[in-house]
């Protein structure tokens, strides 16, 4: 019987007032600060950031030639701005995917662990809430993650090559300030495209009170899905697949803007985000806490 | 022999219980059943002591009332509320220790408790640090505040769990083991603190099995075995009810035994006793003294005193011996050191 009152929405609640209440980013503040603090995810963040160094480093050294390596990597020469570019493409397939997983396997499958969800829940915090909290959480996580990737993207290209106007794809140039406001759109587009992640993540986090596991199955699933992607011969489901869409940014270096396949792409995210949040909430919400 | 309270009548519940179940029933998905058809009731201002062998099913019990766990069957009452549907605005006015403490290693006490105080919605932000920092305090672990959870003893770690439980004045406790791993001025200490929160009104229940400490502290006992309620009741009530015994020393104990007979108490028995008032004794008398033992049954003790003074006999001693709790528990939950499942 009550797996069924577990499972009603919470009422309006001593005080009343809205859906968010303030009280509520006070969990949402503590919850960052453990996210954010955490050494781990911090030196994962630090591995992050050396990614575009590491590429800015190598150009600087070896100056490739034309068709060589991933998009915009001879451009970086002229530009420093294109290391922003050039040091997303190259973290969106693993390095930022698996950062998140991680956090993300944490979430809930940690607090199991240390035991400490069932003091949360006592506490009480309603189980959608604490859901709620920690998807927040890790997509924050993953904005810190991407901008780090551009932030130091851009530092190290200033620093090696200099910044300057920026040709788009579609051949206008544009001056640095809007090439700078491009690269954050694109910086925004790729943190957008984490949260399929986060909440795939909390999901799997939800299934098991052991949170290497959730970490693991989480990364494989974005692996497998990319791996899926990129077989010509299952290309009747791609435009199914959450990863089709990672690369679609390429519309915001137009001018104009090509929104169409940036739209589509959000929307892909959204779809997949609501989809593993119901199955989070359905899973937690009906779940005996015996860890 | 079951003591089940008559408090919740009917489907409702008699809300001057603080803590109440019916017909509590949980069964595992394996088909085993941890909690059968469990009558809690826990009066205002109690201090109940839940016991019960390991794998009793306390620990299962403590996570439905909670809401940590869906029964199987049956309901249950918090402050007179039904759990777990007004969990938002009972829960916290309880606090809990469920199954030993449970923080963020890499956090100090003092963060994991501004943790566990920014996740009740119900406290006022603004005395946050004052609270957690007399929470600390009250537990003793102020000089420890700064310090990561994950080198805390056993002993601190039991502390902060009772720390977050006092982070805000409760209404009802809910302590599992509260005393597991601290040593034997911490566990006074838990005592000595149990009593000062119930003398200011809160309700106490306490899932225990160590004995003495019930004996000690607890108003009330409710005994678990094999996830059934066995006994329950005010401790005096409780352990009233196993047989109490009467025993005479005395230098005649033939003769008490021949009254206590004549007054219709049943297993009367003489025990050849140590000549207690013969080392030092007045008179310097030196008799077969020895001890006349009888089951009380309903009798009065007084009654029996005066009958065995009018028939004159020597009388040194009157005992009546009521069973320990150990007594009781063992008489209940069964004499056996294995797991029962």
């Amino acid at each position: 019987m009550s797996s069924v009152e577990v499972l009603s929405p919470p009422r309006a609640e001593t005080g009343g007032g809205g859906l968010v209440r303030r009280s509520d980013l006070r969990l949402l503040g503590s919850e960052l600060r453990l996210v954010m603090t955490r050494r781990r995810n911090i030196a994962m963040l630090v591995v992050l950031a050396l990614a575009p160094t590491v590429i800015g480093i190598a150009i600087r050294l070896s100056r490739p030639s034309d068709g060589d390596g991933p998009p915009f990597l001879t451009s970086i020469t002229e530009n420093g701005l294109f290391l922003v570019l050039t040091a997303l493409v190259a973290s969106l397939p693993v390095f930022l995917p698996l950062a998140v997983a991680v956090v993300a396997g944490e979430s809930v499958a940690g607090e199991a662990s240390t035991g400490t969800l069932r003091y949360l829940l006592v506490t009480p915090v309603h189980r959608a809430r604490l859901l709620a909290v920690k998807l927040s959480a890790i997509c924050f996580y993953a904005l810190v993650a991407t901008l780090t990737v551009a932030v130091v993207g851009l530092v190290v290209g200033g620093l090696l090559f200099g910044l300057g106007d920026m040709t788009l794809l579609s051949g206008t140039t544009v001056g640095v300030g809007e090439a700078m406001v491009r690269a954050l759109l694109v910086s925004l587009y790729v943190a957008a495209m984490l949260t399929t992640v986060a909440a795939i993540g909390l999901f799997i986090s939800t299934l098991t009170e052991v949170p290497l596991a959730a970490m693991s199955a989480t990364a494989i699933t974005v692996v497998v899905v990319q791996i899926v992607g990129a077989v010509p011969q299952l290309s009747a489901i791609h435009d199914w697949l959450f990863t089709n869409d990672w690369l679609a940014f390429a519309g915001l270096l137009r001018s104009p803007v090509d929104t169409g396949p940036v739209v589509e792409g959000l929307a892909v995210q959204a779809a997949y985000v609501a989809v593993f949040s119901a199955l989070a909430w359905a899973r937690l919400a009906s779940k005996d806490i015996t860890s | 022999m079951s003591l089940t309270a008559t408090a919740t009548a009917g489907t409702g519940v008699d809300t001057g219980l603080r803590l109440a179940t019916k017909g509590l029933t949980k069964r595992f998905p394996g088909g085993q059943v941890a909690v059968d058809d469990l009558d809690l009731a826990v009066p205002a201002g109690a201090v109940y002591g839940f016991l019960g062998p390991n794998g009793s099913g306390k620990t299962t019990t403590i996570r439905m009332l909670l809401g940590l766990v869906a029964p199987t069957a049956g309901r249950s009452w918090l402050l007179g509320e039904p759990m777990p549907k007004a969990a938002a605005s009972v829960l916290p006015r309880v606090g809990a220790l469920v199954e030993g403490p449970a923080f963020h290693p890499y956090l100090s006490g003092r963060d994991n408790l501004r943790r566990a105080d920014a996740a009740d919605r119900t406290v006022d932000p603004a005395t946050s640090s004052r609270r957690v920092g007399e929470a600390l305090e009250r537990v003793g672990l102020a000089a420890a505040a700064t310090k990561r959870y994950r080198v805390y003893s056993l002993g601190m770690r039991q502390r902060l769990g009772l720390a977050a439980a006092l982070l805000r004045p409760r209404d009802l406790l809910v302590l599992d083991e509260p005393t597991n791993g601290l040593d034997p001025q911490g566990t006074r200490e838990v005592r000595t603190l149990v009593r000062e929160l119930a003398a200011d009104g809160t309700t106490v229940f306490v899932s225990t099995h160590l004995l003495a400490e019930v004996a000690q502290i607890c108003s009330h006992v409710g005994v678990m075995s094999v996830g059934r309620l066995v006994a329950q009741g005010a401790i005096d009530e409780v352990t009233g009810t196993a047989a109490s015994r009467v025993r005479v020393h005395s230098r005649a104990p033939g003769d008490a035994a021949a009254v206590l007979h004549r007054l219709g108490l049943g297993g009367v028995s003489v025990e050849p006793g140590p000549a207690w008032s013969s080392s030092d004794g007045v008179d310097g008398h030196h008799g077969h003294a020895g001890q006349a033992v009888a089951d009380l049954g309903t009798a009065d003790p007084s009654t029996l005193l005066a009958a065995l003074v009018r028939a004159d006999v020597p009388v040194e001693q009157f005992v009546v011996e009521r069973p320990t709790l150990e007594d009781l528990f063992v008489a209940l939950t069964g004499e056996g050191f294995d797991v029962e499942r």
